[in-house]
């Protein structure tokens, strides 16, 4: 069933329980990784990459805001509160974005795989049956093409390299697949949302559309695939984080929790 | 919300709203970019949904600033209300044809046509079609930066979405 706007879930407590969880999962997801790559403001191999990781910083943390707003129309309280006062055990984003940034190689190969994913996961979400939701996908889709671009340009260029560079590519993708197994999980209320239709796909079918659009770019860049992503043992969308997040919450929150008032 | 809204009132809110000019590029307007979805009225409260050129463009602020100011002056108006909406979505080819020209002007080279963020502009400059994308990102997130190879100028551009 189609649902146009906030006050009709009010009364279908499974929805919106599901529904909340699932928006708490993309906008922790976009949040955290928009600000690692904030963090690369001033210290980015070149100009160019300044100014490219700021202004997709800027996007993923516009996409996490419009994510908490729709939060807030479920009653979930004021964004900001959502953004910054969380402690990690009710974060949901996936343990890859929490990671620290690592070196570029790591930086490039973490946000392919996410962006990917990403993709493939908005695409599913332009049909989604909470209709707020769908249009913000949809929308948001346009933007994240300039971001895949991006990364797939760097992760060609650093794998056909050879040397140090595909060295590294190569470290990285080890430490990213060592991660990625809860990028995929859907959280406690996976079957509600595929049933109805919150997210109209599995994780499954999440997983294979993601696995068919990385081959051809790892065989771009010479690079030997490194098989299926594992089941991950500890899940993020279950609130089982490191102890990355907690030292990321406490550096992101600090203006926050000098002063909760303050507007920025 | 009632769409009822008198021919004279909806006349002078558009023309208003012509007034609005983007934060960042003082040459083209709120109308001319597309960004106004719909505009109604009832009695002296009026209500306009805009459309964010990207979802996380730090200007919102300062245009429903801006809007509602403009059309507080209109007589008549009472209360201005101004939603940010995505549906539809903003797309880069809702730009008006007077925009696209104010953009160029400006030094701005407009989205090319073609629906693909990997395509670079025609030079604003010179017009030669020689171009190469420097940069995908620029200096806010609707622009991207180029290189004019015939006349040998770096330049922006609106990023086609």
């Amino acid at each position: 069933m189609k649902v146009e706007q906030a006050a009709q879930v009010l009364d279908r407590p499974m929805y919106k329980a599901a529904l909340i969880d699932f928006l708490y999962q993309l906008a922790d997801d976009e949040l955290l990784l928009g600000h690692r790559d904030s963090e690369w403001l001033g210290l980015a191999p070149d100009i160019e990459e300044d100014v490219a990781f700021s202004s997709i910083a800027q996007d993923e943390v516009g996409h996490a805001t419009l994510f908490y707003h729709l939060l807030s129309e479920l009653g979930e309280g004021k964004a900001d509160d959502l953004a910054f006062g969380r402690p990690a055990a009710v974060r949901r984003n996936a343990r890859l974005v929490e990671r620290p940034n690592g070196d570029w190689a790591y930086t490039i190969v973490r946000h392919l795989v996410y962006d990917v994913f990403e993709a493939v996961r908005l695409e599913a979400l332009a049909s989604s049956s909470y209709a707020p939701l769908a249009h913000g996908a949809v929308k948001i889709r346009r933007e994240e093409r300039y971001h895949l671009l991006h990364m797939e340009t760097w992760f060609t260029r650093l794998g056909q390299a050879g040397g140090e560079a595909r060295e590294r590519v190569e470290r990285a993708v080890a430490a990213v697949w060592a991660d990625l197994g809860d990028l995929f999980s859907l959280g406690a209320h996976e079957a509600l949302l595929v049933a109805e239709g919150i997210l109209p796909i599995t994780r499954n079918e999440l997983a294979r559309r993601w696995e068919a659009r990385m081959k051809p770019l790892f065989e771009a860049a010479q690079l030997a695939w490194p098989g299926a992503p594992q089941p991950a043992m500890e899940d993020g969308r279950l609130g089982q984080h490191s102890a990355d997040l907690d030292a990321l919450l406490e550096t992101m929150s600090e203006v926050y929790r000098i002063d909760p008032q303050a507007r920025w | 919300m009632t769409e009822r809204i008198s021919e004279t009132l909806e006349t002078a809110l558009w023309e208003a709203l012509q007034e609005v000019k983007d934060p960042e590029i003082p040459t083209v307007s709120v109308v001319e970019l597309g960004m106004v979805h719909r505009v109604a009225a009832e009695g002296g409260r009026v209500t306009v949904e805009m459309l964010p050129t990207f979802v996380g463009c730090p200007a919102l602020d300062i245009l429903r600033r801006d809007v509602t100011a403009r059309l507080a002056q209109v007589d008549g108006v009472e209360e201005v209300e101004v939603r940010f909406v995505l549906n539809p979505p903003w797309t880069s080819d809702r730009i008006t044809p007077e925009g696209r020209r104010k953009l160029a002007e400006f030094g701005l080279a407009p989205p090319p046509a073609a629906d693909g963020p990997a395509i670079p502009p025609e030079c604003p400059y010179c017009g030669a079609r020689d171009t190469a994308i420097e940069n995908l990102f620029g200096p806010t997130a609707c622009r991207a930066i180029f290189y004019c190879k015939a006349c040998r100028q770096p330049f922006e551009g609106l990023k086609p979405v």
